[in-house]
């Protein structure tokens, strides 16, 4: 075999790592859809495939404590930050044993253990609280980033531009990743918007916005390594705008009728999973061989999920009555070691009130009454 | 006992709480360098800093729900809405996030945010300024929604709303901030869920909150001279209602009217109606009456204003409507 111009940057192991990932969630997807169509899964079931790169190169590219969250199109990201798939699958199949206990469903999954806070279902509500959680990073003077996900339609609501606004002017070490496959459900985002590339938007607020690849896992690692970077060194927020396709409908409720069968094709062929494994192969870093393996592992661990969904109970009625209000002294719930009774150690815990220090300034005074001595005012 | 403000108890306990506990902190439009647009924040950026004391820009659904991903992630943000009207901008992260974040994560989520500000009719500024909007809070599970009337009520609950594990929707008022009375020092927490007897009688119940609670006074006061003998209760918490006090109270007297300064639709009234008919049908004399916001726009004509609004004749009538003593 001929060896390549240049050498590749990245090991064998980060290769076939993102590549299990970004297959785990293709196979999952396929799963879940299969389960739909037999009626296992019910509501809004929006599938990733086609999209695998967006969550797994970030995922990648940032550390385990990093917050993390998204909108409704919400399976892909916890798998590739280690959910457990069977508990995502029976939160999918609105059983006791998924990760909220079955009461969200495919667009609410949430699993603090791994950072991953949340699916939300209105269109753009989770941009307000990535702000927020990045904010308390802010505030605690940690070193961590929050990471948030939302769709091109999204980019138009108020919300996003009021958290740009305030995420940029305190400068919050957040980044959003717009996954621009651009659909609003039937509606091509160039159809309503008058700035359809996302990215822009972010000049408007004086804040760091570029484009990505977003079939391209490689891609998608390198902008948000920089961007993570960027971030912990204070310099505010990012916006990137993942350039992305999904191949199903919006949800599986749609056949997807608005778009041209050659549309979906052309887009096929920039499937980002062949794409890494040719891009291995060429490199030396991975064998055919391992990739087979690595399919086969992970058709059985999705075999696996499906079942023990299958298998799992519905939740019980008294769970009606929890999860609604905390009650004085109600410890928070960790999912796998209520089903799994597997020993949670990294839950998240933050400093007493009485331990926290707060040192930041986040308008410094001077700053303040210089503007006011300027302006002629005294304070 | 010191006498204080409405408004100075609130500062007196945010400045407790913030001191006490340094996840506290305070954000909203002008409640730094200005010093609170109703001055309830006076002083406190000078005391506690510009990342603790957070002026905002106008962005309700913003702030709101940024407020909301800090209290996810161990912070106690207390939410300054300048008024209740213009918290409407918010009401998505508050209904859709900050009372379901618990419910959707399974449990996992915990959400300890106080939203405050001022309820109600402020006095000369038409409809989009004067609305008594708790009923649409109370409305939504996953929330605890409360209306302190007096200056005691209001720095015990506003202390006890920071220190809850759970959303807490407060409603002040325009009219109170300036109204005083004993307030206890330090180490002062009412319960949230707790109704207060504010005045003992034995002939009819007057069930009211907030700013209505001074008219539900004045009203009995009046009976008073006229040999009527009224109890106030003042509901304090609008979610979870105190049923049990409701129906004691109710048992004693076998009448009641409820006082309520929105409109009579979905209002709070009616389902404390719903309380004593379902479970102290019996015991009633008289059918519960209400006494309620006309179901029209808050005019801005100063005539206007007030018949749109309860006032002590209205609650008198009503109370004499319920011991069937009209035109004596
Ligand atoms: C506030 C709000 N309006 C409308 C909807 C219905 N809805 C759900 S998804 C969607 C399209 C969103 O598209 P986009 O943000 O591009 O995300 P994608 O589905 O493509 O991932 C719409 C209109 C909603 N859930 N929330
Ligand atoms: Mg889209």
């Amino acid at each position: 075999m001929e060896a390549p111009a240049v050498a590749s940057p990245y090991s064998k192991d980060l290769l076939l790592t993102m590549y299990r990932k970004m297959y785990l969630i293709r196979r999952f997807e396929e799963r879940a859809g299969q389960q739909y169509t037999l009626g296992k899964i019910a509501g809004f079931c929006h599938l990733y495939i086609g999209q695998e790169a967006v969550a797994v190169g970030p995922i990648e590219a940032i550390r385990k404590e990093d917050y993390m969250l998204s909108a409704y199109r919400d399976h892909g990201q916890p798998l590739a930050r280690g959910s457990d798939a069977g508990m995502v699958m029976a939160e999918l199949f609105g059983r006791g044993t998924g990760y909220s206990k079955g009461k969200g469903g495919s667009m609410h999954i949430f699993d603090i253990e791994h950072q991953f806070y949340g699916g939300y279902g209105i269109v753009g509500g989770q941009i307000p609280l990535a702000a927020g959680m990045a904010f308390a990073s802010r505030y605690r003077n940690e070193d961590r980033v929050t990471v948030c996900y939302f769709g091109d339609a999204a980019a138009n609501q108020g919300a996003l531009h009021e958290t740009f606004n305030m995420a940029s002017k305190w400068k919050l070490p957040v980044i959003y990743i717009c996954e621009n496959n651009r659909y609003g459900m039937g509606t091509a985002i160039s159809r309503t918007s008058a700035v359809p590339e996302i990215y822009k938007r972010a000049a408007a607020y004086d804040m760091r916005g570029e484009p990505v690849d977003g079939m391209d896992v490689l891609k998608m690692y390198e902008a948000v390594k920089d961007a993570a970077a960027w971030c912990r060194a204070g310099k505010g927020p990012v916006l990137l705008e993942a350039n992305t396709y999904r191949f199903r409908g919006h949800s599986m409720a749609d056949p997807a009728t608005y778009r041209s069968k050659q549309e979906v094709e052309e887009e096929r062929k920039g499937d980002p999973i062949p794409k890494l494994r040719d891009y291995a192969i060429k490199n030396g870093l991975g064998a055919d061989a391992d990739f087979e393996r690595i399919e086969e592992e992970v058709k059985a661990q999705v075999d696996a999920a499906v079942k023990f969904a299958d298998e799992s109970p519905e939740p019980s009625l008294e769970e009606l009555w929890r999860d609604t209000i905390v009650e004085p002294g109600e410890p928070d719930v960790r999912p796998r070691e209520r089903v799994l009774g597997t020993k949670v150690t990294n839950w998240p815990s933050y400093p007493s009130g009485q331990e926290l220090k707060v040192t930041w300034d986040l308008e410094p005074r001077e700053q303040a009454e210089l503007a006011d001595k300027k302006a002629g005012l005294t304070r | 006992m010191p006498e204080l403000m409405y408004r100075e108890a609130l500062n007196q306990a945010l400045a407790e709480e913030m001191e006490r506990d340094a996840n506290v902190f305070l954000i909203g439009e002008e409640v730094g360098r200005y010093n609170g647009a109703f001055k309830v924040s006076q002083g406190l950026l000078d005391k506690f800093g510009s990342a603790r004391i957070i002026d905002a820009p106008i962005s309700e659904l913003g702030f709101g729900g940024m407020s909301v991903g800090a209290a996810m992630v161990g912070l106690r943000p207390v939410v300054e809405m300048m008024t209740w009207n213009f918290a409407i901008l918010a009401m998505d992260q508050i209904v859709n996030n900050a009372a379901k974040l618990r419910h959707m994560s399974g449990g996992q989520l915990r959400c300890p945010i106080v939203f405050r500000g001022p309820g109600g009719a402020g006095g000369r500024l038409s409809s989009q300024h004067s609305q008594a909007l708790e009923s649409n809070y109370a409305h939504f599970p996953g929330l605890k929604v409360i209306a302190p009337a007096t200056p005691a009520d209001a720095k015990g609950m506003l202390k006890a709303a920071i220190r809850d594990e759970n959303p807490v929707i407060m409603f002040e008022g325009e009219r109170l901030y300036a109204l005083k009375g004993e307030v206890p020092e330090g180490e002062h927490v009412v319960p949230l869920g707790k109704a207060d007897v504010k005045r003992e009688g034995t002939d009819v119940t007057v069930i009211t909150w907030s700013r209505m609670y001074y008219f539900c006074m004045q009203a009995a006061e009046e009976l008073a001279k006229e040999g009527i003998s009224v109890e106030v209760l003042d509901l304090r918490t609008l979610r979870p209602l105190d049923e049990e006090a409701i129906l004691a109270s109710v048992r004693k007297t076998n009448r009641a009217v409820i006082v309520e300064e929105g409109w009579a639709l979905a209002g709070i009234g009616a389902s404390v109606v719903d309380i004593i008919q379902s479970k102290a049908f019996d015991e009633l004399d008289a059918p519960v009456e209400r006494v309620t916001g006309l179901d029209v726009n808050m005019s801005y004509a100063a005539n206007l204003e007030n018949a749109t609004q309860p006032d002590a004749p209205k609650i008198i009538a009503a109370v004499k409507k319920v011991l069937y003593r009209q035109g004596a």
